[in-house]
C-alpha cells in the first residue's frame, strides 16, 4: 500500500514483486526490475523483469518437480486446486486492490474478475478425476486384447498469459495445464504482473509442490523466444501471444515438435478442450489369449 | 496381559456431542414423527445411543413434499456451479469432522475405527468432491447437451457402511440437480443424523436433503410414494425384488444395489503372500457384512492346503472385539438378528458336510459377537455356497482348471463381485472377461473410488455407482 488515510498515521509496508522459481521467490539474476505505476501515475512497485537465464531456471523447476506432481492421485490434484480457489477467496480483497491500480477497473468489476478467475479454479479442481473418463477409451480391438487408452500429462507446459484481465487470463491458461499433471512455466501479462506474484503466493501456501508452477514477470516478447526454442519444453501455450510474432515462435517450437496452442483473442474459453490439448493419450495392450 | 498381546487402545468417544433423541430432518427442520420413536444401540455393548423418530406414511408424504418445493424453488433452477460449490462445501466439512464421524459409525455400526477412519469416512468425503466436480459438467457425461435430473429421488439404504451409502446416493443426485428423501438403515441411523448437521453447516437450502428414520415400513412407504421420480435401493435382493415389482409400471426410474456371493478365486501361481491378505480382506473386511464380500473362495485343489496353513494361521492374528479400539481389525456384528442368520447358515453349512474352523478367542460378554471362521470341504450345492451370509465365515471350494474355476464363479444367481489371484496377467485378464459380476478385482479386493462404476449383474441389482455410469441413472436427455 502507497497511500495513507487521514484515520491513521501509520506507514505502509509495501510488497517486493519478485519472481516465482520452484517454489521460492528469487528477483531476477539480471537485477532488473520493471517499474509499476497506478492510473494516476503514483509509484506501486518495482517488479521483478526476468531474464533468458530465469527462464532457463524456471524450466529445470518445472521438469523436476513434474513428475510428483502427476504422480499424486487425480483426487488429490484436485483437491488442491479446489485449496487454491479457497485461499484465493480469502485474499479478495488483496487482489482486487491490485487489479484496481494496474488495470484500473472499478471496484465491483475488479471483485467480478476475482470471482470469476475462483470459479475458474473450482471448475478445474473437478476435471482431475474426471477427465480420463470423459476422455479416455476402452478399445475394442479385434483380437484377444485388453485395450484401453488414457490422457497423460505432456510435462513442461510453457505458456503466455492473456494480456488483458490479468488474474482471471492467468488461471484461464495455467489451471488446465496442471489438471492432469503438468508443470507449467509461464509468463502473465506484462500489464498486470502484481495479481500474478500474489498469485504465485496463493500457490505456494496451497499445497502446490514447488516448481509445479513458475511465474517469469518480465516482457513477454524478450522471454517467449527462449521457451520456444528450450529444448526441455513438451508443449508452448500461445494464447495471449497474439501481439507477439507467434508464427516465429511456432516454427521454433517444431524443433523439438512442442505441442503448441495458437493464440485467442481474450480470455481462453472454458473447455476440456484446452485441458486435452496438453496431454498424450497412451494406449496400453495387454494380451488375453492364454487363460 | 501375554508376551506380544496388545494393550487396549481405545478411541475416545469425547469427541461426540449427541443427543438423547434424534427428529426428522424434513424441509430444513427436526420434527417429531408419528409413529413411536426407537432405539439404536450400540452393537458391541448393547447399551442404547439415542432414539430416533419413526416416520410413518404422513411424515414420509411431508418429507416428499418438501422435497418437491426445494427442486421446483430452489435446486432444480439452481445454476451447476452454485450445486458443486454446496457439494465441495460439505465434503469439506466431512473432512473437517471426519474422526467424529468414524466414531459415531463405529459406536452405531460395530466396525472397527480402523475401518471407519481409513475406508468408510475418507470415501465419503471423496464421493462428496467427486460428485460436486460433476454438477457444472454434466453435459460431459454423454447423455447430450444439458441433461435434465429426474426430480425426487427416493433413496434407501442398509446398516452395513450407513454413512458412504448415503454418501453414494446423495452426492450425485444432488450433483445431477435432485432433490433427495433418505431413510437410513433401522439399526444405523445415527451418522446420517450428523450429516443433516454437516448440511445445516454448509447452509444447504432446506428440503434439498430429508431424512426419515424408521424400518422396512417407513421405506416401503417411500419407494411407493407416487411423487417420487427416482429410487435407489441398496439392500436385500428379496427387498429389492419387492420394490422392482411395486414399481412395474410405473414413470419411476430405479437402481438396485443387492446381494453377492462374491468368488474369490486363487489358482496355483497367485502371489501367495498378497493372496492371503487379499482373502482376509474380502471375507473380514466389516465382518463380512458386505455385499461385495469374497465369500466364496476358489482355490485350485494343488495348493489347497498351503493356501489354508497359511490362512488359518493369518486368521489366529486377527484381534476381534471392541470397534473403538484402533487394534482392532474384527468387530462386532450389527445386530441380533443378524447375528442369528450368521448362526444359523454356519450350523446348516457343517450339517451338510462342511468343517469350521475358527482360531482361538475370547468374544465379550456383551454385544453380537461372531469369531472369523472358515468352512472347507464345501460342495458347490451345499446351502453356504449358494446363500448371502453377510458375515465373517469364508466358504470354501476347489477347482482343477480355469474353466472349472468360471464355472464355479458364475453358479450364483448373483453376480456382483470377483476376486482373481495370479501372478499371469493374460489369464487373469481371460478370467475376468467371463466372469458374470459388475467388479473384478484382480491381486486386490475391495477396492472403491468414486471415479469407478459399482454394480452388479443378475440378482446383484442393476444401475451403477461411481463414475459416468453412476451420474448416468440421475439424469435424463435434455429435451431437443
Amino acid at each position: 500500500m502507497t497511500t495513507t488515510t487521514k484515520t491513521t498515521t501509520r506507514l505502509d509496508v509495501p510488497k517486493t514483486y519478485k519472481l516465482f522459481i520452484g517454489g521460492a521467490f528469487p528477483r531476477s539474476e539480471s537485477g532488473r526490475v520493471t517499474e509499476v505505476r497506478d492510473g494516476e501515475g503514483r509509484f506501486v512497485a518495482n517488479v521483478a523483469k526476468a531474464s533468458r537465464k530465469d527462464a532457463r531456471e524456471a524450466v529445470r523447476a518445472a521438469r523436476k518437480a513434474q513428475p510428483g506432481w502427476a504422480g499424486a492421485t487425480a483426487y488429490n490434484r484436485g483437491q488442491v486446486l479446489y485449496r487454491v480457489a479457497e485461499v484465493l477467496e480469502g485474499r479478495k480483497a488483496q487482489f482486487v486492490d491490485e487489479l484496481q491500480r494496474t488495470e484500473g477497473l472499478s471496484a465491483a468489476r475488479a471483485r467480478a474478475q476475482v470471482e470469476e478467475a475462483i470459479d475458474l479454479w473450482v471448475w478445474h479442481a473437478g476435471w482431475t478425476d474426471k477427465i480420463a473418463q470423459v476422455a479416455g477409451s476402452a478399445n475394442p480391438v479385434a483380437g484377444p486384447y485388453f485395450n484401453i487408452s488414457v490422457p497423460e500429462p505432456t510435462g513442461v507446459v510453457a505458456i503466455v498469459a492473456p494480456q488483458s484481465q490479468g488474474l482471471l487470463g492467468l488461471t484461464s491458461v495455467v489451471a488446465p495445464a496442471l489438471v492432469m499433471g503438468n508443470a507449467v512455466v509461464v509468463i502473465p501479462a506484462a500489464s498486470s504482473p502484481l495479481v500474478a506474484i500474489s498469485l504465485a503466493e496463493v500457490l505456494a501456501t496451497s499445497d502446490l509442490p514447488g516448481g509445479v508452477v513458475n511465474v517469469l514477470t518480465g516482457d513477454p516478447a524478450e522471454l517467449a523466444p527462449w521457451l520456444a526454442s528450450h529444448a526441455d519444453v513438451n508443449a508452448l501455450d500461445l494464447t495471449g501471444a497474439g501481439d507477439l510474432d507467434w508464427v516465429a515462435l511456432e516454427v521454433a517450437a517444431a524443433d523439438t515438435l512442442k505441442r503448441v496452442i495458437r493464440p485467442e483473442p481474450g480470455i481462453a474459453p472454458e473447455t476440456p478442450q484446452r485441458i486435452l490439448a496438453l496431454t498424450e493419450t497412451k494406449t496400453v495392450w495387454h494380451t488375453k489369449s492364454r487363460m | 496381559m501375554a508376551f506380544l498381546d496388545y494393550a487396549p487402545a481405545p478411541e475416545s468417544t469425547s469427541i461426540l456431542s449427541l443427543r438423547e433423541d434424534y427428529r426428522l430432518w424434513i424441509g430444513g427442520e427436526w420434527v417429531t414423527g408419528g409413529g413411536e420413536p426407537f432405539a439404536s444401540v450400540s452393537p458391541s455393548t448393547e447399551q442404547q445411543i439415542a432414539t430416533f423418530a419413526y416416520a410413518d406414511e404422513g411424515d414420509v408424504d411431508a418429507a416428499v413434499r418438501a422435497a418437491r418445493a426445494a427442486f421446483r424453488d430452489v435446486w432444480g433452477p439452481m445454476s451447476g456451479r452454485d450445486r458443486g460449490k454446496f457439494l465441495f462445501r460439505i465434503a469439506r466439512i466431512l473432512q473437517e469432522r471426519a474422526r467424529e464421524l468414524a466414531v459415531a459409525e463405529s459406536l452405531d455400526n460395530g466396525k472397527p475405527i480402523r475401518e471407519t477412519r481409513d475406508a468408510d469416512i475418507p470415501l465419503v468425503a471423496q464421493w462428496f468432491f467427486h460428485c460436486a466436480g460433476w454438477a457444472d459438467k454434466l453435459d460431459h457425461l454423454g447423455l447430450g447437451a444439458a441433461p435434465r435430473p429426474h426430480g425426487v429421488a427416493a433413496q434407501v439404504i442398509p446398516w452395513n457402511f450407513p454413512l458412504l451409502m448415503l454418501a453414494w446416493k446423495v452426492a450425485p443426485a444432488l450433483a445431477a440437480g435432485n432433490t433427495v428423501v433418505l431413510k437410513p438403515a433401522e439399526t444405523t441411523p445415527l451418522t446420517a443424523m450428523l450429516f443433516a448437521e454437516v448440511c445445516e453447516q454448509a447452509g444447504l437450502p432446506a428440503g434439498v436433503v430429508n431424512l426419515v428414520t424408521g424400518d422396512g415400513a417407513t421405506g416401503a412407504a417411500l419407494v411407493r410414494h407416487p411423487d417420487v421420480d427416482k429410487v435407489a435401493f441398496t439392500g436385500s435382493t428379496a427387498v429389492g425384488r419387492e420394490i422392482a415389482k411395486a414399481l412395474a409400471g410405473t414413470d419411476k426410474k430405479l437402481t438396485l444395489e443387492l446381494g453377492g456371493k462374491g468368488a474369490n478365486i486363487v489358482f496355483d501361481d497367485a502371489p501367495l503372500d498378497q493372496a492371503i491378505e487379499g482373502i482376509v480382506d474380502g471375507i473380514f473386511f466389516n465382518q463380512g457384512q458386505v455385499c461385495c464380500a469374497g465369500s466364496r473362495l476358489l482355490v485350485q485343489e494343488n495348493v489347497h492346503d498351503a493356501v489354508m496353513d497359511r490362512l488359518k494361521e493369518r486368521m489366529a492374528t486377527l484381534r476381534v472385539g471392541d470397534p473403538l479400539d484402533k487394534n482392532t481389525d474384527v468387530g462386532a456384528i450389527n445386530s441380533s438378528e443378524q447375528l442369528e442368520r450368521i448362526t444359523r447358515l454356519v450350523d446348516r453349512g457343517v450339517a451338510e458336510g462342511g468343517e469350521a474352523w475358527s482360531p482361538a478367542c475370547e468374544l465379550p460378554q456383551e454385544g453380537y459377537w461372531f469369531a472369523p471362521t472358515v468352512i472347507t470341504g464345501v460342495e458347490a450345492s451345499s446351502t453356504i455356497a449358494r446363500e448371502e451370509i453377510f458375515g465373517p465365515v469364508l466358504s470354501v471350494l476347489t477347482f482343477r482348471t480355469p474353466d472349472e474355476a468360471i464355472a464355479k464363479a458364475n453358479n450364483t444367481p448373483y453376480g456382483l463381485s470377483a476376486g482373481i489371484w495370479s501372478d499371469k496377467g493374460s489369464r487373469v485378464l481371460a478370467i475376468a472377461d467371463k466372469l458374470r459380476a459388475g467388479v473384478v478385482w484382480t491381486n486386490t479386493f475391495n477396492k472403491f473410488d468414486p471415479a469407478s462404476p459399482f454394480g452388479g449383474y443378475k440378482e446383484s441389482g442393476y444401475g451403477r455407482e461411481g463414475g459416468v455410469q453412476g451420474m448416468q441413472a440421475y439424469l435424463k436427455a435434455g429435451e431437443r
